[in-house]
């Protein structure tokens, strides 16, 4: 009939009038409420940045403590411990992802459980343990510490993508494949997308682990802003010390916010 | 097969209706699930006539939804043959077989990420169709659900309403213009006057297009209303009676049929008969806008005591009595939003349903294409009821 299609007198289409009018007026608001919650982080990393720059250029500082603190090094410590985050991560990125994807395809979804505990145990094992026996095994330097890192924060993105997947209603799933799509189609243009709030996620907690993990590298002589604080706290420089700590957690917000601007920017529209 | 005339008394209205589908054949199918003793689907065979809705009606666990579903081959049968057409299509890659095969499911199953318009798109561009086809394919197809393009294109899901959201649903199902089209329990998400309202649309469309259509529901009544033929199925999806709604009302197969079917209540009879087969009263209307003055005289010169009023394109919007009118300079544009509104494939059971739903006495009844047919008063159903008793009686 054509009364109800036409807009005509109907709790059909009446109601979802109203209902669309309120969803049209709220969205807006929530994008705008989400930006400036965005706005406000990137503010405060700022703020620390400066403050640590005027600490830095008047405080009085031992020779050792100028030595390592001055702009060149400082530099290279940063630049190591970067380094160390964005290789871990990418390794993270590219074993997680497709194991986790993987995992949730018919025939592997039975070892998920298996993956996932061996997942666990690495994240439940204490990473400075991790490190060194790692060390003992592969040798010290840069790529044993990358591996620990990789080890250590692959579980929230595997879970995360396998939580994604597997949260997505099973009936899009069958529309899709009903309607004619491949498996492969149906994972990308349907899983996929709507798994990728919840995969990002895992992706920034995984980021900022590293980020945190990354000051262990140290102790394996893989570098890093761990170095100040370690020394900070053997020839008890508390200088140094506060450096390195104020630094890694500076750079752990601002990582936090750029996957946080990630997930707002490719948070699929419609959800 | 069977484009062949259906036996008298198929259905009320099919005679001259086109039809562009494809007949099924299903020989010997069967699904048995590993571990169970009983096949789910235990050789079934039947003939579904092309261009016609075959409604497949059951209690829930019978096997219904797994036999649609092999159709399609969503589930592939353990044994047994299905033909599209002269078609065998049990051994077709089934991605390429279900491009042909619309699939309609419950709300819709649309996805949220995808505009109404992407959502509607998908099956036309799989098959490869120009970006140009493809647009004014969308836009054809919304409009054919009722709901204008320019302003339903780019929404998303989420801002539609259930029964919008399930109008899309059967808009992706027909967009590749499949012969066959595939329906689980469509209508089960939304409310009941929602429902009546959707069902009366695809009745509509039907008329329009011709498709084979199956459709599965447990509700017995909408087997009535929207079926050429209905299958009843017990456990096992052992086919109990497959005939036209009349007979399966009238003579049911077997006891469980009549206790499906609640046969012996005469007022069943009121899904059979649909609004255009009961005579509708004629009434005055004024259009929006106009004299109420004249329009009042022209209502009593006619012996009317209320006037329909029509918005420009001639849709009803309310019915005012007299004296309401009166009150007024010129016809008010106020949208009545409790205004009962029927179709002419409306069952006489919707149009009571309407009616008690709305306090009223009578239903405005739409004909094709947003006009307005008349309207149905209580009276005239009262008639029918008692023209059926008699026929029963005797």
């Amino acid at each position: 009939m054509t009364a109800a299609t036409t807009g005509r007198p109907g709790v059909d289409t009446a109601g979802a009038g109203a209902a669309a009018d309120a969803r049209d007026t709220a969205a807006p608001a929530k994008a705008r409420g989400g930006w400036r919650a965005l706005a406000v982080q990137p503010l405060l990393v700022l703020l620390g940045v400066a403050a640590y720059l005027v600490w830095r250029a008047t405080a009085t500082l031992t020779e050792t403590e100028a030595r390592q603190l001055n702009a060149t090094a400082l530099w290279t410590s940063i630049r190591e411990h970067l380094s160390l985050t964005l290789v871990a991560a990418v390794l993270v990125l590219v074993i997680a992802i497709p194991l986790g994807i993987a995992l949730t395809r018919g025939p592997f979804r039975r070892l998920s459980p298996l993956v996932l505990a061996v997942a666990n145990t690495g994240q439940a094992a204490p990473a400075i343990g991790l490190f060194v026996l790692l060390a003992m095994w592969l040798g010290f330097g840069f790529r044993t510490t990358v591996i620990g890192l990789v080890l250590y924060a692959a579980l929230p993105v595997l879970r995360n993508t396998m939580v994604g997947i597997q949260q997505v209603d099973a009936r899009l799933v069958e529309a899709g494949r009903g309607m004619g799509m491949s498996a492969a189609a149906v994972l990308f243009r349907v899983e996929l997308p709507l798994a990728v709030p919840v995969m990002l996620a895992g992706v920034r907690t995984a980021l900022v682990l590293l980020v945190g993990t990354a000051t262990l590298a140290t102790f394996i002589d893989g570098g890093g802003l761990g170095v100040l604080i370690n020394t900070g706290i053997t020839l008890n420089l508390n200088s140094l010390l506060v450096s390195g700590a104020v630094l890694v957690a500076l750079l752990a917000l601002a990582v936090d916010w750029l996957g946080r601007v990630v997930e707002h920017v490719a948070r699929p529209k419609g959800l | 097969m069977s484009d062949t005339k259906a036996p008298a008394g198929a259905t009320v209205a099919s005679s001259g209706r086109r039809a562009s589908g494809l007949p099924i054949r299903l020989e010997g199918v069967t699904k048995r699930y590993p571990g169970q003793d009983k096949p789910a689907v235990d050789a079934v065979t039947l003939e579904l006539p092309a261009g016609r809705t075959t409604m497949f009606v059951g209690p829930s666990g019978c096997g219904k939804t797994t036999l649609l579903k092999m159709i399609n081959r969503l589930i592939e049968p353990t044994s047994g043959k299905i033909f599209l057409g002269d078609e065998d299509v049990t051994g077709q890659d089934p991605d390429q077989l279900r491009r042909r095969i619309g699939y309609v499911i419950q709300a819709g199953g649309l996805f949220p990420h995808m505009t109404v318009g992407a959502n509607v798109a998908l099956v036309p561009k799989m098959l490869g169709w120009e970006k140009k086809k493809v647009a004014g394919r969308v836009d054809e197809l919304l409009d054919l659900v009722g709901l204008d393009p320019t302003v339903y294109r780019d929404r998303y899901p989420r801002e539609l309403s259930g029964g919008q959201q399930q109008r899309v649903g059967v808009a992706r199902g027909l967009a590749a213009d499949p012969p066959v089209l595939l329906m689980d329990e469509p209508f089960g998400a939304v409310d009941p006057i929602t429902r009546q309202r959707l069902q009366d649309e695809m009745l509509r469309i039907q008329d329009e297009l011709g498709k084979t259509i199956v459709c599965v529901t447990h509700d017995f009544d909408e087997a009535v209303k929207l079926g050429d033929k209905i299958v009843v199925f017990d456990v096992g999806a052992r086919v109990v009676q497959h005939g036209t709604p009349e007979e399966v009302l009238s003579d049911p197969a077997e006891q469980y049929v009549a206790d499906f079917v609640g046969a012996g209540a005469t007022l069943k009879q009121l899904t059979l008969a649909r609004v255009e087969d009961v005579e509708l009263r004629q009434v005055t209307t004024a259009t929006v806008g106009g004299d109420s003055a004249a329009a009042v005289a022209v209502a009593r010169a006619a012996g009317d005591d209320f006037v329909v009023v029509l918005d420009q394109r001639g849709r009803p919007v309310s019915w005012p009595t007299l004296a309401e009118l009166g009150r007024t300079t010129s016809v008010p544009g106020t949208v009545d939003a409790r205004l009962p509104v029927v179709g002419l494939r409306s069952t006489l059971n919707d149009a009571l349903d309407t009616m008690l739903a709305a306090s009223q006495a009578g239903v405005v009844v739409m004909g094709n294409r947003d006009s307005l047919a008349g309207v149905l008063t209580i009276e005239s159903v009262m008639a029918a009821i008692r023209q059926a008793r008699a026929a029963v009686a005797g």
